[in-house]
């Protein structure tokens, strides 16, 4: 991508957390937080409810002042400006368009108020409503528009105003599942047009793998881990992040042997020694957390043909939950351990006798595919899908989605 | 054709609002009528209603000095409500924005006025302003007015009574209204580059101009129907129009004038209520239903 080129051309801290904190009463909404974007990104901070990360947009957006750090935006200290002087700009949650303005006054609010002439005034205007196709919504009221409309009138205000930095709170919340894809997508032809550096604030994980360059991955005030999509899915530091982001599958061990610089074995209670990759450089006795996702593993009927590094365990078939593109098998390894397997259909998959309920199967994996987690809390076990409560019954529906972040909590208090 | 399940429906809607609409045709439009009616008959002998039709009393009306009663009252009623609600919007905006606790005590505070009576609090104002009064004396301590400066018995005093009486009527619909202001537009509006006063006026008075709308009425109203206040703290250049109908009732003994003085100060204030109430054309041409105004 476009941002992409740039990055390796500036690498510069462009905007910059340092060290910020900021409590409401006795919560610490964000705790010791630093946090470097680059210049033209999009970055996403993404987290569950509560976690903090409204609370962190809040203080870019000059809403709440940090208790103690600092925020930077190209190298100038903005931490205590006015959010009416600072050159960010926000689309908010509910896209708070001015319900007693047209789309055409919500969007030229902003110029409006530099006491520009009016001339370049409908000028900017009217680029704003050709770039986001809305020329023929512009005499409307904000409630006689769509969703998907509100949404893009609330971007096209706020970029007119040619932020440093946009920051998005929660854009594609209020929106049904189709048009949040889509917009999503606007979202980034929007980003790669403007060049204006994005700061995506949700708790929806597709959302921010699919559009951002960066995550911050947020959980109790804490920054958990920052990586770009592909690292924070297959190097999670955490196991928050590994169960928050995608779904994975826990192994607790001690390293009985070290095999050489990249490989040792390790014992996991009622299981054979696995072999696994030692990134972390563990010595022997240690205790480790590994996190291995559900497609990482095969499963097969018959014992596999297996390679020095990999691994497989005998095991029966508890749950299955077909998904068209790929089925989920919840198979039990030891009494009461139960992982989760997925696998892809890309064979047709009629042509062979499936796997079914109580089926003596095989999992093998690549020891490559296990990582090594810093930081293990047996809690956040509790993220991790399970099986539907009966064998036969409905698949469990996905938990609904979280609450509007913290709102609640954290607005109330001030 | 109305299909029955129609006819049911508007029948069932019918005798929701009938006796609320009996109600009003009795208590209030049967009155004002009959109001509007007196205004036409004699005047009785012993002070009574007599039993001619005339239009003497339309004569009386052109006493030379009502015009300019008649423009004070209009006057004075609104500058009390422009008065009211240049305190009660800040008032309703600093409700609405403080935590429950003190939202609640200062609501407290709004209504305490109403536990004591209104008679009783005008006699307050009136040992307030009192020539002997302890707001005089300090004033006149600090040098802010000369020792024979007179607060009671004057037009201003009126008015600040009035805003005083007034101003819980006028808090109490801006709260509500600015209770269901989204705050997250004033953040938006900051976050565009308007000061906390721009947001202010760009965004939270429009935004509650419902409630606006419905303070303005509720202040207006009464004022033009004034009479203990200017009778208790004005003077003569203080009457009302509400203060010349008590006159002509209780010392001329004259009701068709009362009538007709009542009459003409009910068509003053029904026609703008009308304007109201038809709604401001919406720019799509649709009128926006009387309910939502009032």
């Amino acid at each position: 991508m476009l941002t992409q080129l740039k990055e390796t051309v500036e690498l510069e801290e462009f905007l910059k957390f340092d060290r910020v904190t900021k409590s409401y009463g006795s919560l610490k909404a964000v705790d010791d937080v630093t946090l470097t974007i680059r210049r033209g990104e999009i970055f996403s901070i993404l987290g569950p409810s509560g976690c903090g990360k409204t609370t962190l947009l809040r203080m870019l957006a000059g809403f709440d002042t940090p208790d103690s750090g600092r925020i930077l935006l190209d190298g100038e200290d903005i931490t205590e400006q006015l959010p009416n002087v600072r050159k960010v700009n926000t689309v908010f949650q509910n896209y708070a368009l001015f319900p007693h303005m047209t789309v055409r006054e919500n969007i030229a609010f902003g110029l409006k108020l530099k006491h520009l002439p009016r001339k370049v005034i409908d000028q900017e205007v009217d680029k704003m409503l050709a770039m986001i196709q809305m020329e023929g919504c512009a005499h409307k009221k904000p409630n006689q528009i769509s969703g998907g409309q509100k949404q893009r009138t609330a971007i096209a205000r706020a970029l007119i105003m040619k932020p440093r930095v946009l920051l998005l709170d929660e854009p594609l919340a209020a929106l049904d599942l189709k048009l949040r894809q889509r917009m999503s997508l606007e979202l980034s032809l929007i980003h790669d047009e403007v060049g204006i550096t994005f700061m995506y604030v949700t708790h929806d994980q597709n959302e921010a793998m699919s559009i951002s360059d960066h995550i911050a991955v947020m959980h109790d005030g804490r920054v958990e881990q920052v990586g770009t999509p592909a690292e924070i899915y297959e190097a999670p530091r955490t196991s928050f992040v590994a169960a928050f982001i995608g779904d994975t599958n826990f192994f607790d061990g001690r390293i009985s042997e070290v095999v050489d610089s990249e490989y040792c074995w390790l014992d996991v209670p009622e299981l054979p020694p696995l072999l696994c990759f030692n990134d972390k450089k563990k010595a022997k006795g240690d205790l480790v957390h590994v996190s291995i996702r559900p497609e990482k593993f095969s499963i097969s009927v018959d014992r596999p043909q297996i390679g020095p590094k990999q691994n497989v365990l005998p095991a029966t078939v508890e749950d299955i939950v077909y998904q068209g593109d790929h089925t989920r098998y919840w198979v039990s390894i030891a009494p009461d351990w139960r992982v989760a397997v997925t696998r892809q259909h890309n064979r047709f998959m009629l042509d062979e006798r499936s796997i079914t309920w109580g089926d003596k199967v095989f999992i093998s994996w690549q020891s490559d595919d296990g990582f090594m987690l810093e930081r293990y809390s047996e809690k956040d076990e509790d993220l991790l899908q399970m099986p539907p409560q009966l064998p036969g019954d409905e698949p469990v529906p996905e938990a609904p989605p979280p609450a509007s972040e913290a709102q609640s909590g954290e607005e109330e208090g001030k | 054709m109305r299909s029955p399940e129609m006819r049911r429906r508007v029948l069932g809607e019918y005798a929701v609002t009938g006796p609320s609409l009996l109600w009003m045709t009795v208590f209030f439009l049967l009155p004002t009528l009959i109001i509007f009616a007196i205004s036409f008959r004699s005047r009785g002998e012993y002070g009574g209603i007599g039993d001619q039709w005339t239009l003497e009393t339309l004569k009386a009306l052109r006493y030379p000095n009502y015009p300019s009663i008649i423009w004070r009252t209009i006057w004075m009623s609104v500058a009390c409500t422009a008065l009211t609600l240049s305190i009660a919007v800040p008032v309703a905006y600093y409700i609405a924005r403080v935590s429950a606790k003190v939202r609640d005590t200062v609501l407290l505070l709004t209504i305490i006025p109403f536990w004591t009576n209104f008679l009783i609090r005008i006699f307050a104002w009136k040992s307030v302003l009192h020539p002997d009064g302890l707001l005089k004396h300090f004033l006149v301590f600090c040098h802010l007015l000369p020792p024979d400066a007179v607060l009671l018995y004057r037009p201003e005093a009126v008015l600040l009574v009035m805003v005083y009486t007034e101003l819980p009527f006028a808090i109490l619909p801006l709260y509500a209204a600015a209770e269901k202001f989204d705050f997250s537009l004033f953040e938006a509006a900051m976050d565009l580059g308007a000061s906390r006063l721009h947001a202010f006026f760009r965004v939270f008075v429009p935004g509650i101009a419902d409630g606006l709308l419905s303070a303005c009425l509720m202040v207006l109203i009464p004022c033009i129907g004034s009479y203990v206040i200017p009778d208790m703290v004005g003077d003569k250049d203080s009457m009302m129009v509400g203060n010349v109908i008590v006159k002509m009732t209780l010392e001329h003994r004259n009701l068709p004038a009362a009538a007709a003085l009542s009459s003409v100060m009910t068509a003053v204030m029904f026609l703008p209520l009308l304007y109201f109430l038809k709604g401001k054309k919406q720019p799509d041409g649709s009128a926006k239903p009387a309910r939502e105004v009032v």
